[in-house]
């Protein structure tokens, strides 16, 4: 696919409250086309970094283009190209779940026979259309979500921010929401999207950044972030908090790196085995083994020192 | 790697809050189509306790009170007398109701704006939707008093017509000062200290029930600097004097008024918002 122009791009993008910095000087860029992520624990500034780009929090310092118009121009210009999903629950609770869809579209200045029929169809993409004429408080969680990401189409938009979209939903909810959003991609919508489900970054994301503390730690594809950031096998190793020194000492020659999070020991390497065998051999009391691949989670805690949902 | 020069934000401190707030009316209408919309769903609900209470203040006080008020004012009997500041107060609740708890809630529990924000329309224009949507119900309820008032055979004169016209001038007022407020409010409790201090005292003491030179001079000059005194002298002149001349010297106190917190109410209310 040819890319034009990025959906995003930031230079040195600042935001300070006070004395505190949420944004650190983030340079961004998210193609055109495909599903970009922002992946990292709360308070690491994704919510932040989205609101600058849906033009509803000013930028400090830095500059900030979103489909090539400065977030600092004709911003209601620019919010008509796009679709955001913000954090939380967000809709109109005085509406039905239809005219919630019709009313934000009446914002956008969608002419009211375009805003109506683009009410049913985006009501059926979301599986609503019996719905339609509920309230929204008589609407699951997963529901109300699932609202919010047709919400945020009624524009029809080029570019769709959705800010931590599954947080809180049931896992069952969660992939409702995440078949919606595959639904998207293959329209050829931009999504860009923050989360801090490494599961979720890893099943929508084409590409994705890192974010911790306000800075962008890493950038890839998922694949290229766990095989450049992580050895491909791990080995978790659990019950073991008197021995850890122990378990550190049996293990150096065949891990690449061993970090410790709350009572796990994490080992990194390329013959998981072998690291299991070595450890039965000593046969500590309590102690449990688990091989699995190494993860988006695993690169995020080898970047940071700390883990990804605490 | 280009960096701006750094800047606060352009709308910090005090003189800021004068700044011009830049709100489309055109765009921020379609945030009062929307309330516009709500409100003809159910207005029979919505109008009836607004319209009842000032009816109930004009039995209750102007007949059942006034059978006791001996002695006529302004040459007309205290039930008349007290007719026309009730639809000046009738206006001021209305929109001061809309943009205090309707507003709040919206901006606080819902998080609405934070949604609607995403789109077009920008926090300024949200908060002049708000506005004129407030103004509207002044309108409604100012208006709907006005003719039962009329029905009544309480109009004594034909600048009557243009009280409409000073209900609107009220509205605009209180739904700015109301706004002001919301924007400033830590919590929705805070309300009632508004209105118990402030708005009930307003209700009792700007000339409604009885002229406000019998108060001493410190108080009819606390009165001259609130804007519901102001209102109720308009619309009591246009509907029971027709002096037009006092009229409008009310009405231009509470236009300066409504001018001098345009800004500030706009900008408060971008500034609770924005983050």
């Amino acid at each position: 696919m040819v890319t034009t122009q990025p959906a995003v791009r930031a230079r040195g993008l600042v935001k300070r409250y006070g004395t505190f910095t949420a944004v650190d000087a983030i340079d961004l860029e998210v193609p055109a086309g495909g599903c970009f992520g922002v992946l990292g624990p709360n308070g690491a500034g994704k919510t932040t970094t989205m609101r600058m780009i849906t033009c509803t929090s000013p930028v400090t310092e830095g500059s900030l283009e979103v489909l090539g118009q400065s977030v600092r121009g004709d911003r209601r210009a620019l919010k008509r190209r796009l679709g955001v999903v913000p954090q939380g629950e967000t809709l109109d609770y005085d509406l039905s779940v239809r005219d919630n869809l019709t009313t934000f579209a009446r914002y956008h200045d969608v002419p009211r026979d375009v805003a109506s029929r683009r009410a049913d169809e985006l009501l059926d993409f979301v599986s609503l259309a019996e719905r339609s004429g509920d309230k929204i408080e008589e609407l699951s969680g997963g529901m109300q979500r699932r609202l919010l990401v047709a919400r945020a189409l009624v524009n029809d938009p080029e570019l769709v921010v959705l800010d931590e979209p599954t947080t809180g939903l049931d896992p069952q909810a969660r992939h409702h929401v995440w078949e919606r959003l595959r639904g998207l991609k293959r329209r050829g919508v931009t999504l860009l999207l923050t989360t801090h489900y490494m599961e979720e970054a890893a099943q929508l994301c084409d590409r994705l950044v890192i974010m911790d503390r306000g800075r962008i730690v890493a950038e890839g594809t998922p694949a290229d972030l766990v095989r450049m950031h992580a050895a491909p096998r791990v080995v978790e190793v659990q019950g073991v908090e008197d021995a850890a020194e122990a378990v550190r000492a049996l293990v150096a020659g065949l891990a690449s790196d061993i970090e410790e999070v709350g009572d796990r020991i994490l080992v990194y390497t390329a013959d998981a085995q072998a690291v299991t065998a070595r450890l039965r051999d000593v046969a500590v009391a309590h102690m449990a083994l688990i091989e699995r691949d190494a993860s988006l989670e695993d690169v995020f805690l080898r970047l940071t020192g700390h883990a990804l949902v605490d | 790697m280009s960096i701006a020069p750094a800047r606060l934000r352009d709308d910090d401190g005090l003189l800021g809050l004068w700044r011009r707030p830049r709100a489309s009316l055109p765009v921020s209408m379609r945030l009062w189509r929307r309330n516009m919309t709500l409100y003809r769903r159910s207005w029979q609900r919505n109008l009836l306790p607004n319209f009842v209470e000032p009816l109930l203040y004009l039995v209750s006080i102007g007949l059942g009170l006034g059978l006791f008020v001996g002695e006529q004012i302004l040459g007309v009997d205290y039930v008349v007398y007290i007719a026309p500041g009730l639809a000046a107060a009738a206006g001021m609740n209305g929109a001061v109701f809309e943009v205090t708890y309707n507003v709040f809630v919206k901006l606080r529990y819902y998080k609405l704006y934070d949604a609607v924000a995403t789109t077009p329309l920008e926090p300024q224009d949200i908060a002049l939707g708000e506005l004129v949507w407030a103004v509207t119900r002044a309108l409604i309820y100012g208006t709907a008093f006005l003719i039962v008032v009329t029905v009544l055979g309480y109009v004594r004169s034909p600048a009557a017509l243009l009280a409409p016209a000073a209900i609107l001038v009220i509205g605009a007022a209180f739904a700015l000062l109301g706004m002001i407020i919301t924007s400033l409010m830590p919590s929705i409790d805070f309300f009632s200290y508004f209105f118990t201090l402030f708005i009930t005292p307003l209700f009792l003491f700007s000339g409604i029930f009885f002229p406000i030179t019998v108060l001493p001079a410190a108080a009819q000059a606390v009165a001259w600097f609130t804007p519901l005194h102001h209102g109720v002298e308009i619309v009591r002149a246009l509907v029971l004097t027709g002096a037009l001349a006092e009229a409008g010297r009310h009405a231009l106190w509470l236009a300066g008024f409504s001018a001098l917190l345009y800004a500030p109410a706009i900008n408060l209310f971008r500034r609770r918002l924005v983050v």
